[in-house]
């Protein structure tokens, strides 16, 4: 076999095209059965909100509305930062490459450094779900719109139940793309990439769009709707 | 291109170029993944053969002679878990399909190479932990895992195996992304889309509902685990969860699960009908369109298994209604294969005998199907032996047949030496009467009203049981000489030529075995999948 290929380009492709197509539906597919997964969890939240409307807005009042914004918008701005080292990729510029993907991670890392806070608080105060979950409508869900009173504390353990799944599982998928941010920065310091070589980025770049789609989802969803 | 089967003959080839034991796991050949998942999953399957025997050992006996009800619970549990998730469900594609995809459309490899090695890791890792919660102790909850019980009473092994399912599960998304990429873009030049053999359509059609439904169940088995773990309640009724909420999110992909396991093995079909009838497919578009309808329709519906878990008549209805519908596409499969046989020339190889039983025993699955996709019929017989004969039906008459029967069909391309026909054809045959000695009975035992998952059971169904084990101590006879020709002929097999049979398709245009590229140059595809007039030199079959 004569191998007369770029060294970027596998032994199984015939073109450099062929493979980042390959790469890119690859990663769609990879995000259809994303949405599915999360599509699971979503489906359980509308069926039990429906069922527990009280409980669910009581529940929300639990949340802490202003770490949640502020999360929301650090995300917003990761995704910018990940959309300009895909353009660097494009132009071929390994270095800046690297530093959109610096600024990437930075973003993540306070994300998931504001989530651990609210957890932490959720922990001190008896939220988290199981045996020392304590819910006491007068402290935790002072201003909501209905009788909290008359909620049903198991009801509103449930979306804290709710809460904890789809966050957690939402920040498993951020701490698993900042590993591979660091795979690929690795690989952008090595100059690995060039303007017909940079489908990992651009790749990536999905994966990464989808976790922050997923957020904007959850956030109002979590926190907001209910909430007047 | 024939003369590559000239030149290539005692060359080196994917399995002798290079022998050693890293040469094999760190590997990135798809060749070399599908034997190391048929070696595998050879292994997963003899462990679920056991536990099965072990069920029909104790079911001799009305009493319940040897095991606790603890210990029958765990041992039909393992049956169920290690069968469907660890043996089913990868079989066929990641075995035959990782092995032929690439070769049938005329490319070097699947399109993630790296990818699909990783996806036999993760499913060995997957596998460790479902063995491990075995080792410990088992799991009594049955394969479904029905909440509350799994995630609130159950006393054993649920989050290990959970875990060991998610994972399995996991390693099946990725095979499934990975083929349907390369079917979209590693197709050779002339390949079209209606080129394709109906193996590869088959596996397409399967690989979207792998992707579509997998995670569904990873999530569910996900939350299970948490709610043991972390005491999250989105099953559980204390906290206002609801249970079925879980048997919904559970059928929703286990009977999609079905068509994962079935519809592989209807691929192969098409490929040994075609060959021993040395014809084309009768309908190729609509038996490959069948595929695609069986694989969107089955997403809707799982509720008939649900007529009796406190569902609404109406949705019973729809459902009811909708798996109706969803047998036409099967059907319509079953019919173009019989219509191919008619006037073919047929010849009793090994594979086709398999080929030949699938049509029966599919056929008597799927019809006892619809029984059970009749609401009130359901009623009657829901959690009987009768399930339990019709899904084996579907289950080893289909996939676990089609698996055998491409197992002796492209065994010769695969290992490169020819298993003994007389013998491997004895066992074939065997196998179809030990089969329906097991199952028939149980169709009889359960319209009678014999629950499944007992091991107890009143005196007057004691014959039939006896039945049905006696025919399983047939199918173990039965698997021994058929595993056992296959081992004799890897040692004293005479050497295979390119093409035994001969048949149609790309695969057999490559040596015995095949070369670990595949391919010296890419293939250009000329002619239509099927067209064994121009192997044969007779005058062109019937075309769609
Ligand atoms: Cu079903």
């Amino acid at each position: 076999m004569s191998e007369a290929h770029s060294n970027n380009l596998a032994h199984h492709f015939e073109t450099m095209e062929q493979q980042k197509q390959a790469s890119s539906l690859g990663m769609w597919l990879f995000l259809v059965q994303e949405v599915m997964f999360f599509g699971g969890l979503f489906l359980g939240y509308v069926v039990y909100r429906s069922m527990y409307h009280d409980a669910f807005i009581a529940g929300s009042h639990l949340l802490n509305v202003k770490l949640g914004a502020f999360n929301t918008v650090v995300l917003i701005g990761s995704s910018l930062t990940i959309a300009f080292s895909v353009r660097a990729g494009q132009l071929g510029r390994n270095r800046q490459i690297l530093g959109w993907l610096a600024a990437t991670l930075v973003l993540g890392a306070v994300f998931l450094g504001v989530k651990g806070v609210e957890y932490a608080h959720k922990y001190h105060e008896h939220l988290m779900p199981g045996p020392h979950f304590h819910y006491d409508a007068a402290q935790h869900s002072a201003g909501a719109h209905v009788d909290t009173e008359a909620v049903d504390p198991h009801k509103v353990e449930l979306f804290v139940s709710f809460y904890f799944a789809m966050t957690g599982l939402h920040a498993t998928h951020m701490i698993i793309g900042i590993g591979l941010i660091v795979w690929l920065m690795v690989k952008a310091a090595r100059r690995r990439f060039s303007s017909d070589y940079y489908a990992p980025v651009e790749v990536f770049g999905l994966y990464w769009h989808f976790v922050d789609i997923v957020w904007i989802f959850l956030f109002p969803l979590l926190y907001l709707i209910g909430r007047h | 291109m024939s003369e590559t089967q000239a030149t290539t003959v005692n060359e080196t080839n994917y399995l002798n170029a290079s022998s050693t034991l890293r040469s094999w796991l760190l590997t990135v050949d798809h060749k070399r993944i599908g034997i190391l998942y048929l070696v595998t999953l050879t292994g997963f399957l003899l462990i679920g053969g056991i536990a099965a025997g072990l069920i029909r050992l104790e079911l001799i006996n009305a009493s319940g002679r040897f095991f606790s009800h603890e210990t029958y619970n765990k041992i039909f549990t393992a049956h169920g878990v290690v069968m469907i998730f660890f043996f089913l469900l990868p079989s066929i594609p990641a075995v035959f399909g990782n092995f032929l995809i690439p070769i049938m459309i005329g490319a070097r490899d699947l399109a993630f190479p790296r990818l699909n090695l990783a996806s036999w890791y993760i499913f060995v890792i997957g596998g460790v932990f479902g063995l491990s919660a075995l080792v410990l102790g088992g799991v009594d909850t049955g394969w479904t895992f029905y909440t509350p019980y799994s995630s609130t009473y159950a006393n054993s092994h649920v989050i290990l195996t959970a875990l060991g399912i998610f994972v399995a599960g996991f390693s099946s998304i990725l095979t499934g992304i990975n083929f349907i990429v390369t079917i979209h873009k590693m197709r050779a030049p002339g390949m079209t889309w209606f080129r394709l053999p109906l193996f590869v359509w088959a596996h397409y059609a399967t690989s979207i509902v792998i992707v579509l439904g997998t995670p569904v169940i990873a999530i569910t088995i996900l939350l299970v685990a948490c709610e043991r773990l972390f005491h999250l309640g989105i099953f559980d009724p204390a906290l206002g969860g609801d249970p079925v909420l879980f048997q919904h999110l559970f059928w929703f992909y286990s009977h999609p699960a079905v068509y994962i396991m079935v519809l592989p093995g209807m691929g192969v079909m098409s490929e040994l009908i075609a060959a021993f009838s040395r014809k084309r497919i009768f309908g190729y578009t609509v038996v490959a369109m069948s595929s695609m309808a069986i694989a969107i329709i089955g997403f809707f519906v799982w509720g008939h298994h649900m007529f009796v878990s406190s569902q609404s008549i109406y949705a019973g209805l729809v459902f009811s209604f909708l798996s109706f519908l969803v047998a036409i596409p099967s059907a319509v499969k079953v019919f173009n294969w019989t219509a191919t046989l008619y006037k073919g020339s047929i010849s009793f190889k090994t594979p086709m005998v398999y080929a030949l039983g699938f049509i029966g025993l599919f056929t008597v699955g799927g019809l006892t199907g619809l029984f059970l996709a009749t609401a009130a019929v359901d009623v009657h017989v829901h959690d009987t032996y009768f399930v339990v004969a019709h899904f084996h039906y579907v289950m080893i008459g289909g996939a676990m047949m089609e698996f055998l029967g491409a197992l002796h069909f492209w065994w010769p391309k695969m290992i490169g030496k020819m298993y003994p026909e007389r013998v491997s054809r004895a066992g074939s045959i065997l196998l179809f009467i030990a089969f329906n000695l097991t199952f028939f009975p149980q169709f009889i035992l359960g319209y009678m009203g014999m629950p499944r998952r007992y091991h107890v059971y009143p005196p007057e169904f004691q014959l039939l049981h006896r039945m049905s084990s006696l025919g399983a101590g047939l199918l173990f006879i039965s698997f021994a000489v058929v595993f056992g020709s296959l081992l004799w002929s890897l040692v004293k097999g005479k050497k295979a030529p390119a093409n035994p049979w001969p048949a149609k398709g790309l695969e057999w245009e490559t040596s015995s075995p095949p070369p670990t590229f595949n391919f010296d140059r890419i293939p250009e595809v000329t002619e239509e999948a099927y067209a064994y007039e121009t192997l044969f030199g007779d005058e062109p079959g019937p075309t769609s």
